[in-house]
């Protein structure tokens, strides 16, 4: 408990931030609302075929997008040696990453819950009452994704080339995720319920705990003040 | 001069280094030679000629055999870089490191043989089938792994990091083989099993061969192995340099 109070004040240092600047968080939504625009052009507009494609293209919309923001995660530590005064905080290892999770994570929802309505009007989505199950599979998929580009995106950050390595690193790692993600918002918006998503739930449920505590353990090796 | 040539004693040509590997792994190699034709001869000569698919299954002995080398180098690559973060010795490191490059040649020649047999079986040279969509995603893994590796300058960090990558691409590959699977599962798969009833004569020959590449795994490993070693020696000297200068 006292672990994840302590997780909620970094990741509140961060959002504090982020709110004052807005900076990161509109250049991202713009991205992503770039990307939704973009694969509105590649398919022929009103074609059958859009429907089949549209929950892959929210996903490469929220998942590019959010490896956007992950990239600056760590980044914008780098100013001023703020990663040391972080890496001084009388805290342990993990509670970093937990802070830094939490706080890309409600980053990455923030952006989504602007973006959903867009794509929901420009691709004519209708949810069919499964909103509930759509919320929980966004919910999983973030956690998944942002549990391993937390950790990647620490690793990465005093790199030179660390845009490009990014999502190198990091797409092979959520294919699972993706897979998932993308097949059982389609089972929502097919208004298939529960028994359509159920299996692929399971998927984003294991993956997450794995990774969670997988990246949590061994957040403390990415993270060394010295060279 | 003088001093640093005594405090490294193996400075010596590089054909000289090649010499002194052949000489001290000369049992290895004869046994890697001696199975590798033997599998090649049965590969073509003691194996029947498949009815159906005709001489292009023989290329399955080759297949499957770096398939099974490239897992175990993979898992290598793990258990290297789960023991590097455990004790922090440079040794594991240099296990995952030299693994990891066998391992994605190994799968290379694996993405490459199998659309060599599937143009003339499938009638195409890819499918988006289970098998093959995780062994390319496995592949991109592990370049990756290689990648970050040639970003990262020589240091502790660099073997940290890639440990770190090392463990958790393995720790994705079951979950990434299983999501595969299923993903692929939903929709009508044309080619399912590859309806292999193997002859015994088959068996024979297969486990020839991946015995053989079991032998050549260890072989390649102990050179990658022995490079590393020297870069770590080179690294060492220039050190020394700076230190003098």
């Amino acid at each position: 408990m006292k672990t994840l109070r302590l997780a909620l004040w970094i990741a509140r240092k961060d959002l504090r931030l982020e709110l004052r600047s807005r900076q990161n968080f509109l250049t991202v939504l713009f991205f992503a609302f770039i990307v939704i625009i973009v694969f509105n052009f590649a398919f022929d507009p009103g074609s059958p075929a859009i429907a089949e494609v549209s929950p892959a293209i929210l996903w490469v919309a929220f998942l590019f997008a959010g490896m956007l923001s992950l990239g600056n995660a760590f980044a914008m530590e780098r100013e001023d040696a703020c990663m040391l005064g972080l890496l001084l905080a009388p805290v342990e290892r993990g509670v970093i990453f937990l802070g830094k999770l939490l706080a890309n994570l409600l980053f990455l929802l923030a952006m989504e819950v602007v973006i959903f309505p867009i794509f929901v009007i420009f691709f004519n989505v209708n949810l069919r009452g499964g909103f509930f199950w759509f919320l929980l599979i966004v919910l999983l998929v973030d956690l998944g994704f942002v549990a391993v580009g937390t950790l990647f995106s620490a690793m990465t950050m005093s790199l030179k080339t660390r845009e490009v390595l990014l999502p190198i690193l990091l797409f092979p790692v959520v294919v699972p995720v993706v897979i998932a993600g993308v097949k059982a918002t389609a089972g929502v918006f097919g208004g298939g319920g529960l028994p359509a998503i159920a299996g692929w739930l399971k998927v984003l449920v294991g993956f997450d705990l794995i990774f969670v505590l997988l990246c949590y353990s061994v957040f403390q090796y990415v993270v060394e003040e010295s060279n | 001069m003088s001093q640093t040539a005594n405090v490294h004693p193996h400075t010596e040509s590089v054909s000289g280094m090649l010499e002194r590997f052949v000489r001290a792994n000369r049992w290895l190699l004869a046994a890697t030679g001696a199975l590798m034709l033997t599998a090649l001869g049965m590969a073509f000569l003691y194996a029947p000629r498949e009815q159906v698919m005709g001489e292009i299954q023989r290329i399955f002995y080759f297949h499957v055999a770096s398939a099974w080398l490239a897992m175990m180098a993979f898992l290598v690559v793990f258990v290297g870089s789960l023991l590097y973060l455990w004790k922090g010795d440079r040794r594991f490191d240099r296990w995952a490191a030299a693994s990891a490059e066998i391992g994605v040649l190994f799968t290379t020649i694996v993405l490459v043989t199998g659309p060599l047999w599937a143009r003339p079986v499938w009638n195409t040279w890819w499918t988006w089938d289970a098998r093959l969509t995780s062994s390319l995603v496995l592949w991109i893994m592990y370049i990756a792994y290689l990648v970050l590796r040639g970003a990262l300058p020589e240091s502790r960090k660099k073997y940290q990091f890639s440990a770190v990558y090392g463990l958790v691409a393995f720790v994705d590959v079951p979950i990434v083989f299983f999501s595969i699977r299923w993903w692929r599962s939903m929709h009508p798969v044309v080619i399912t099993g590859k309806g292999m009833n193997l002859e015994p004569e088959m068996i024979h020959t297969l486990a020839l061969s991946c015995a053989a590449f079991t032998l050549l795994y260890f072989l390649l490993l102990r050179l990658r192995l022995m490079v590393e070693r020297l870069r770590d020696e080179v690294q060492s000297l220039q050190r020394t340099l700076l230190e003098l200068e």
